[in-house]
């Protein structure tokens, strides 16, 4: 068997679950894990990823036992059981979540034990394995969640009607993730629901104790997260809807829509309105810009996207559906599991107006590379992945715009590329690199 | 003094070559003292914040070799510091005009089976298809806590694979738990190249090549005129170098660093080795420091003449324009927060600038380099000011930020990353030095006094950021001594 070998990395391991733990506002991880562990994976998917920095707590705030050739050789539940102690007094946050590291993982550290009795307190704690050889930080997110879910989260003594809480992109993963979120809570918003956003600025653990009150849970997203809504719904009994593709762009915006309301049983005619008026706006700037679209010099006709799944399914959605565009050779990097590859593979089919994709699945970017040196392209492609495909770019006198981690050229603030407002965005993104191509 | 062994396909952790320390507060004085003398015992923390670890600087450093490739034997998030690296790598490819690539760094991606039944097969596979990809002209191995704590045998492995890839394949030990000393990783990675790279000399006579241990080399045009006028050319290590220039290294007439903690191993294993001098004294940031590095290095090459006509004209040419910038900086403090080589010297600077220096926080701290004498700008700035707060902490902020809340400086300089950010939240001008040539000689003092000038006039930036957020301490924890938690020595 080949060894799947990683070069180029586009995700990091498990325990860079710990920024899903940061995306929450207040609540700071607690690594039980190497001395540099938590500094490569924040300058991967933080930092170098839409220069997300350390924020209220995250980068060298985040306490951690870092583990020494002692600890390894002779355990270190002790030092733990310090350290967090000391975490409650030294640190002001609100949650915390010990995540352990390969080393303990190994060593095999009863970590479990040592959370329990802060937890017998009443503190506000939980716990994760989340040695990076267990795989990705896809996978450690929804450990994160999953250990929230069972650890913390209490049954709500009713269900409060139109509170939805949206489940989607990996936080700081995706360099969008706040504006995604804020996006997507005002898409629901706007047709009659109350979003619920665990991560990003205003949620906190007021919004993680709203979780069991919800009606039902949304989720958008290929894959990741699809074991939480299950967990929740037999846990606490809270319905989810599956909805694989964020949507960008009024085509999948409508559809995603529409879907929601079904589920929700929202009045149609409010609907209907909303979305008239959005596709209006967006409409409006796509005629002004209908020379830019159609008569500037090197256009590119085809596009290539290095991404994750969510990424790749959404981008080429629209790319498709709404701008007239065909896709040649999908690349996803997220290192899906085995077992959910085919129904992914599956969403790829249908990308509108009759066309289909296949996709390659592999994390190794270098591979993906490769294969594109090797590519005839007929006009100039337009690559839609990450910042290690810059020289590549050149290389093969293409366009490029990073859009999936590592993001390292861009400095990404609010902005999404969700929803109406989104497809604007992505519009002017791509357009933008085009026309400052050869000027 | 600890005998370096570059046969040996590993080299021990700074802890236990070079007596380093990561939790220590006192003087300058005493520092120096104890470290001269019985020795500075290291006082452990009973809460740490995350630090770094040897891995990362090593498969740095080996990655921005130009034709050679790293392959991390880890998990996947172990290569995630290769992002990073790679926005420097191209910062240094920027600064020199080459063509950009990529760095090269592949994971083994070892998964949980791999922890339980090994994974020498895969490493073996993925050296063979890292080949096949780039032929690169030497492929290096980096460690992990994973590869280490199950005994992966990397080296049996290179051996099998020599002779059929027929380039030098060479293991780097830089395992993140094994030291607190992240500097560690710099001599894990020199060590490598010593190792597996570096050939003896072939020649009786030396060549005119100067080995210049640096990052990315920003003062190189500066640095290869002066140079010139003393007869010899820098070769700059490692970063854009080429595996053949290193082979070389060992035919130099000399080797400097632009960092004490960078450069000790790689500088001291060549003289010791290779009769390749290496220059001892401070490292040259500001007047004194660069005055008594270049004369050091116009001993050894016998061009004294060309270095005090070069001194005395540029000394000449600066003092009308450094003493304006004394005079603007006179009666300001700051809190100086890097590694130890860069804070002592950079305190010693920030002194030549008439800035008054009212703490020096490192990293960690040597208390011998690989020559076995105390690091010459501890000692020279002990002798300067016995009474100097200094202290040491593997960055950890939450005493950094303490410190400062007590202190109240006008400015913070640092180096390393996520630092600097923290003074600014608490309104305090912050300064983090990204080119290790900022204030490198006569030009350097002058450009790094200008920096701190402007820092300091508008600082509007940390005001208003401080007005609007909360940092995430305690009113308890900040009540508290800075050092509170670090436990007296012995526990």
């Amino acid at each position: 068997m080949t060894t799947q070998i990683i070069d180029q990395v586009r995700h990091v391991c498990t325990l860079g679950g710990l920024q899903s733990v940061l995306a929450i506002d207040r609540a700071i991880p607690v690594l039980h894990a190497g001395p540099g562990c938590g500094q490569k994976l924040w300058g991967a998917i933080g930092l170098q990823n839409g220069g997300q920095g350390s924020g209220y707590a995250g980068g060298h705030t985040v306490p951690c036992t870092n583990a020494t050739e002692r600890d390894v050789v002779f355990g270190a539940t002790d030092k733990l059981e310090e350290v967090i102690e000391n975490t409650f007094k030294v640190i002001d946050a609100d949650f915390f979540a010990v995540l352990t590291g390969c080393t303990s993982d190994i060593v095999g550290d009863d970590v479990g034990d040592v959370v329990r009795q802060f937890q017998k307190q009443g503190k506000p704690i939980v716990w994760a394995e989340t040695g990076g050889f267990k795989g990705s930080n896809f996978i450690g997110h929804e450990l994160v969640l999953d250990a929230i879910f069972d650890q913390y989260l209490q049954p709500a003594t009713e269900a409060t009607p139109g509170l939805v809480n949206i489940w989607a992109v990996v936080p700081y993963q995706d360099p969008f993730w706040t504006g995604v979120y804020s996006e997507l809570a005002e898409l629901l918003r706007s047709i009659g629901l109350t979003p619920n956003i665990i991560f990003g600025p205003g949620g906190g653990v007021a919004a993680l104790d709203r979780v069991t009150a919800a009606q039902f849970n949304l989720l958008i997203s290929p894959w990741v997260g699809l074991k939480g809504v299950q967990q929740l719904e037999e846990r606490f009994g809270t319905p989810f809807l599956h909805y694989p593709v964020l949507p960008i762009g009024p085509t999948e915006t409508g559809k995603f829509l529409r879907t929601v309301a079904e589920f929700a049983d929202l009045d149609r005619n409010k609907v209907e309105q909303y979305i008239t008026e959005r596709e209006n706006h967006y409409y409006h700037y796509i005629e002004r810009a209908a020379e830019v679209l159609l008569e500037t010099r090197f256009l590119p006709r085809h596009f290539t996207t290095v991404t994750d799944s969510t990424y790749g399914l959404a981008l080429a959605k629209f790319l498709v559906s709404d701008l007239g565009l065909i896709p040649d050779r999908l690349y996803v990097v997220d290192g899906i599991p085995d077992h959910l590859q085919e129904e992914v593979r599956g969403y790829f089919k249908d990308l509108g107006e009759g066309i289909g994709a296949e996709v390659t699945f592999t994390p190794d970017g270098g591979a993906v590379q490769n294969e594109l040196r090797a590519t005839k392209f007929r006009s100039r492609p337009l690559i839609l992945g990450s910042a290690w495909e810059r020289t590549l770019a050149k290389e093969l006198n293409g366009f490029l715009l990073s859009v999936s981690m590592p993001v390292s050229d861009r400095l990404v603030f609010d902005r999404s590329y969700v929803g109406y407002t989104g497809g604007l965005r992505l519009v002017e993104d791509i357009y933008s690199a085009i026309l400052s191509d050869f000027q | 003094m600890s005998t370096i062994d570059i046969k040996r396909n590993e080299v021990p952790i700074r802890e236990n070559r070079l007596g380093a320390v990561t939790g220590y507060v006192g003087t300058i004085g005493d520092l120096h003292e104890r470290s001269s003398g019985c020795g500075v015992g290291n006082r452990e923390r009973c809460f740490t914040q995350a630090s770094a670890c040897s891995s990362g600087c090593c498969q740095n450093q080996l990655a921005s070799i130009a034709d050679a490739l790293v392959i991390n034997h880890a998990p996947v998030g172990c290569a995630a510091d290769s992002v990073g690296g790679n926005v420097n790598f191209k910062s240094g490819a920027r600064l020199r005009g080459l063509e950009y690539v990529n760095v090269q760094v592949i994971s083994t991606n070892l998964e949980e089976r791999d922890t339980v039944f090994g994974a020498t097969d895969k490493l073996r596979d993925t050296i063979r298809q890292a080949y096949e990809r780039y032929k690169p002209n030497a492929i290096f191995v980096t460690a992990s806590c994973v590869s280490g704590i199950i005994g992966e045998d990397i080296q049996s492995v290179l051996n099998e694979l020599k002779d059929e890839l027929g380039i030098p394949l060479v293991p780097a030990f830089c395992e993140g738990f094994k030291t607190k000393v992240w500097a560690s990783g710099f001599d894990a990675a020199f060590h490598a190249v010593l190792h597996g790279i570096v050939e003896p000399p072939r020649f009786k006579t030396k060549t005119n090549k100067v080995n210049f241990v640096n990052f990315r080399g920003s003062a190189r045009k500066e640095i290869i005129n002066t140079f010139s006028k003393l007869g010899v050319e820098p070769v700059f290590l490692l970063q854009h170098s080429t595996v053949e220039e290193i082979r070389r290294i060992s035919e130099a007439r000399a080797t400097v660093s632009i960092c004490g903690t960078l450069g000790s191993y790689l500088g001291n294993a060549l003289e010791q080795y290779y009769d390749v001098p290496y220059v001892k004294t401070e490292q040259p940031h500001g007047i004194t420091g660069y005055k008594n590095w270049l004369r050091s290095l116009g001993t050894l090459l016998d061009a004294e003449d060309a270095v005090e006509a070069h001194i005395a004209a540029e000394e000449a040419r600066i003092a009308p324009e450094l003493e304006e910038i004394r005079a603007r900086l006179k009666g300001k403090t700051a809190v100086v927060g890097m590694g130890p080589s860069f804070g002592h010297n950079y305190t010693r600077v920030l002194r030549e600038l008439g800035v008054e220096v009212i703490w020096a926080a490192t990293w960690h701290f040597d208390q011998n380099y690989d020559h076995g004498e105390v690091p010459e700008s501890t000692k020279r700035l002990a002798e300067a000011d016995e009474s100097l707060q200094v202290s040491v902490g593997d960055q950890q902020n939450y005493e950094i930020v303490n410190l400062l809340a007590k202190l109240k400086p006008d400015i913070y300089v640092t180096r390393h990353g996520g630092s600097s950010v923290w003074a600014t939240k608490m309104g305090i001008a912050s300064y983090m030095i990204t080119d290790e040539y900022a204030a490198f000689g006569f030009n350097g003092i002058l450009n790094f006094g200008n920096v701190i000038i402007d820092k300091l006039t508008n600082r509007s930036l940390a005001r208003k950021l401080a007005e609007r957020i909360k940092l995430p301490y305690s009113d308890w924890w900040i009540a508290q001594d800075s050092f509170a938690l670090l436990n007296a020595e012995g526990f």
